[in-house]
């Protein structure tokens, strides 16, 4: 390969990945004035984003006024079991209000409360009703808006510079194998595009990861094909850290049949609007799953759990309301039990709970996914549904304020980076954080900029090279295996032994068995040429599959107690010790190494905002504040 | 559970030449054109070009025609198909196919970005806007679009007819227009430019692009002909025709965007 074969385009901030985080970004760094290049696998305005449909979670206060940031903050707190970057959750928390409002006014259309605001519904683990929404298709308006946006600054250009690509460019179907760095600071970032398999060089000194999750590690996964882990991988090669990599959500409702469908999505807002969890006996058994620390919030017999949904002031919650892990679990356990419906799953109630027309009108895409690909009218009979893999908690250790990680001039938003969500995302908080902490790298890659002067990293003749026969190799093998073979492989390996429930000896199982398909991923050969070749494509994403496999596998044999989306069958308690412990994986050679990291104790005015009951559930003695200490509105 | 062994004739090749390609592939019950696709990829033809991307009916990747008519490969149930018939696989007929059943549609984006973008009253501040439900949903339905670019290339007008690219902008575009002109905080108006920059007059509403609308918009009824409707009360008016004539009716109309196609 000689230097002629790359093509060089300098810039001052890459976006890799055009999702929400990485769109936010975008337009925060172009806004302040940084020539901006956004990466995406797919076209423009396809992303995974586009696949959210409840909602994006924001203290508005619209529906209810009694909500505000703590009370969202105390939620987000609670969802992740303490577990959460703090500081993190508290920016997240007091920021998201601001971000919904700023999409309005780019042209958002949100369903509207009765005086013309934003409406806002219910959601598990939620107190209030938070989550901004166009009926369930939330991350679809978000992307349009985000991408409508993009066009509009661009428009400026146009009238400005005489070229709408001059400030901000989309790079459409273009992936990106690796960072390359000068001193251990980011120089670069190394890719193909995806029509032709030419290669290209981004010359910038700030990357922002915003490539989202690691779905297609797992068989069963509402995730689309891009999620294999790419920006977690990219960062661990290029010496950033990731962070808890064991929590991986487990969504509790997707469509189990037909066998086709599986793992396709079924919102949360069917049981924010009223459905309920039935087994094969007709019970609804999330009264028998309320564990201990959520006890006192949720409501015990169906009457106060019913009358919640028109009083809520004077009822608690219905337990079909609990967070995502606790729901997942029971979903789980009930099908153990026998107790499933005909295809492995659970039913899902909302026909006998609403009128036809309101679930219509609420959950359209629901009902026309229902309609069309499994013959099931949600209006008239329950859904078959069960738990699949949907969101990781883990990703790029990250400085909370700037979204820098450990490598300079490396940023990381939304699903990729770590800490915010702690051990279990509550829904509709995914939305927001791609909002608040887009906005956040942009303004941080800015800053990163400023403080560089005027030189500039410069990317290696050597490293890029090796990056270039790298990518090549799959394509010049005489023979190899077929890449999706050992797709299919680590899938069912990761589904089976490091799922929902996980065990010591199935973890080691599971290690072994990623070790041999690490190296027969390094055989692939992917027949065809360089021209739009899926085959090609995924032979390369294997590495960063296996990688992220790997770190998830390690993270979960480590980490001995059950937690949020970490759940040990040998381990099953929650243990105050573990909580104060960050696992932290990075790269030694070519290899995984984990080391343990203690969390940073909370701030005071935060940690106020809760009961000393409430931290002495996840607390260890030393940690909690003394009895009768003043809490922080007495003394303020 | 049933599997059987079906036959499907797929497009093979390139921007210069290529040719329809049989293969043999399993299918199950329950499932889609995209899950057959995908195991043609895996067994028999790994460097089968297909665009895809969430196989939920969500991002509108996967659009190819399917016996000749424009579909998502993701929401095409194999159950419809005669048993034992071929299934005919051809990408999408009026983009440019870079491979395979992958297109060309920059076409789209171009257009998507000469439109005016939404314009709201800079008095209102992030957080003040309130709109009622009634009047958000007309645009909401229009915002239901995942840009599968179905419509436009069943359009008439531009399918065979690259001539009428440029002039016309598709029937995505015009509804983009409509929902525009229809959000109750937009203040810009985008009427003459609808016809003589987008080429609404183009659309003789014979409503091929509703019929396989994938999220079944009315495209036909709710945007494009309440936009020709609009037009009309804008360009040809009499009596606003004559308050242009004797300047005392400002013109308010907010121009295109220079875009790719006049430089």
């Amino acid at each position: 390969m000689t230097d002629s074969d790359i093509q060089r385009l300098p810039y001052d901030v890459v976006v890799i990945g055009a999702g929400g985080s990485g769109l936010r970004a975008a337009i925060e760094a172009r806004l302040a004035g940084c020539r901006t290049a956004v990466i995406s696998k797919s076209l423009f305005g396809k992303a995974h984003t586009v696949m959210a449909e409840g909602g994006c979670a924001a203290a508005m206060g619209n529906v209810n006024p009694n909500d505000n940031w703590m009370v969202h903050f105390r939620d987000t707190m609670r969802g992740g079991k303490f577990l959460n970057n703090w500081r993190m959750a508290e920016l997240h928390a007091k920021e998201a209000p601001d971000r919904v409002w700023e999409l309005e006014a780019w042209g958002a259309l949100f369903d509207r409360t009765p005086d013309g605001r934003i409406s806002q519904r219910n959601f598990g683990g939620h107190a209030y009703p938070r989550l901004a929404h166009v009926g369930d298709r939330t991350g679809l308006e978000m992307i349009r808006t985000l991408q409508q946006k993009v066009v509009a600054l661009q428009q400026d250009d146009a009238r400005e510079h005489g070229d709408p690509e001059a400030m901000i460019k989309i790079f459409a179907e273009t992936t990106i194998t690796r960072l390359v760095r000068d001193n251990g600071r980011i120089a670069g970032a190394f890719g193909y595009t995806r029509d032709d398999g030419a290669f290209v060089l981004f010359e910038a000194p700030a990357i922002i990861l915003a490539t989202g999750g690691i779905g297609k590690t797992f068989k069963y996964s509402s995730n689309s094909w891009e999620y294999t882990g790419d920006g977690h991988a990219l960062a661990l090669l290029a010496g950033a850290t990731l962070l808890n990599m064991e929590f991986v959500q487990f969504h509790p409702t997707h469509m189990v049949w037909p066998l086709s469908v599986r793992g396709l999505l079924v919102t949360e807002s069917v049981r924010g609007d009223g459905g309920v969890l039935r087994n094969s006996e007709g019970r609804r058994f999330m009264f028998d799953y309320v564990p201990d620390v959520f006890r006192a919030q949720y409501a015990e017999t169906e009457e106060e759990a019913d009358r919640w949904y028109t009083d809520p002031d004077h009822n608690r919650r219905p337990p079909e309301l609990l967070p995502r892990d606790e729901v997942a679990r029971a979903n789980n356990a009930e099908v153990k039990a026998g107790r499933g419906s005909p295809h492995g799953g659970v039913f899902l109630d909302i026909a006998s709970r609403r009128p036809a027309e309101e679930i219509l009108r609420r959950l359209p895409s629901m009902y026309h996914q229902f309609k069309e690909l499994a013959d099931v009218d949600i209006t008239k009979e329950p859904m078959e549904v069960g738990p699949a893999q949907h969101y990781v908690m883990g990703g790029v250790e990250v400085d909370p304020d700037t979204t820098e990680s450990l490598v300079p001039g490396l940023f990381a938003a939304g699903e990729v980076s770590g800490g915010m969500h702690g051990s279990n995302r509550l829904g509709g908080n995914s939305l927001s954080d791609l909002l608040v902490f887009g906005h956040r790298a942009g303004l941080g890659a800015a800053a990163y900029l400023d403080s560089l002067g005027g030189g500039r990293p410069a990317a290696g003749d050597a490293e890029l090279a090796q990056a270039g026969a790298e990518a090549l190799a799959p394509l010049e093998r005489a023979e190899g295996e077929n890449p999706y073979t050992v797709h299919a492989e680590v899938q069912q390996t990761m589904s089976d032994l490091v799922g929902i429930i996980r065990r010591e000896d199935e973890i080691k199982t599971a290690l072994t068995e990623l070790e041999q398909l690490r190296e027969r991923a390094a055989r692939v050969k992917a027949e065809g040429g360089r021209g739009y070749n899926p085959g090609w494509h995924l032979a390369l994403d294997l590495r960063n599959i296996l990688l992220i496999a790997e770190c998830v596998a390690q993270a979960a044999l480590e980490r001995q107690e059950s937690r949020g989306g970490h759940t040990r069958d040998d381990f099953p308690q929650m243990s105050p010790e573990w909580r104060k412990v960050n696992l932290i994986c990075s790269l030694d050679g070519d290899r995984v190494a984990l080391r343990r990291q203690p969390m940073a104790p909370m701030r005071e005015d935060l940690q106020a905002l809760f009961d000393r009951d409430e931290l002495a559930k996840y607390y260890t003695d030393e940690e909690l504040p003394p009895a009768q200490a003043p809490r922080a509105e007495e003394s303020h | 559970m049933a599997s059987t062994t079906v036959t499907l004739r797929v497009w093979r090749g390139d921007a210069g030449q290529g040719q329809l390609a049989d293969y043999q592939v399993e299918a199950n019950e329950g499932e889609v054109v995209l899950d057959i696709l995908h195991r043609l990829q895996a067994t028999q033809a790994g460097d089968l070009a297909v665009r895809w991307n969430c196989k939920a009916g969500k991002c509108g990747s996967c659009s190819m025609e399917i016996n000749g008519q424009p579909r998502l490969a993701c929401m095409t149930r194999m159950s419809i198909f005669e048993p034992g018939e071929p299934i005919t696989l051809t990408p999408v007929r009026t983009f440019p196919v870079i491979r395979d059943l992958v297109t060309d549609v920059s076409f789209n984006y171009a257009k998507a970005m000469e439109i005016p973008s939404f314009t709201p009253d800079p008095a209102v501040k992030p957080g003040e806007f309130r709109m009622q439900q009634t009047d958000v949903e007309r645009s909401q339905e229009f915002r239901k679009c995942i840009e599968c670019f179905l419509c436009q290339d069943v359009c008439h007008v531009i399918r065979d007819h690259p001539e009428n690219e440029r002039p016309f902008a598709g029937p995505r575009f015009l509804m983009r227009i409509a929902e525009l002109e229809m959000h109750p905080a937009d203040t810009a108006d985008r009427r003459e430019i609808a016809q003589d920059d987008f080429g609404l007059g183009y659309c003789n509403i014979t409503k091929c692009c509703t019929e396989v609308c994938p999220e079944h918009i009315k495209i036909t009824d709710n945007a494009l002909i309440p936009m020709k409707e609009r037009v009309v009360g804008r360009k040809y008016d009499p009596l606003v025709w004559l308050g242009d004539k004797i300047g005392r009716r400002p013109r308010h109309d907010t121009p295109a965007v220079p875009g790719r196609r006049s430089s």
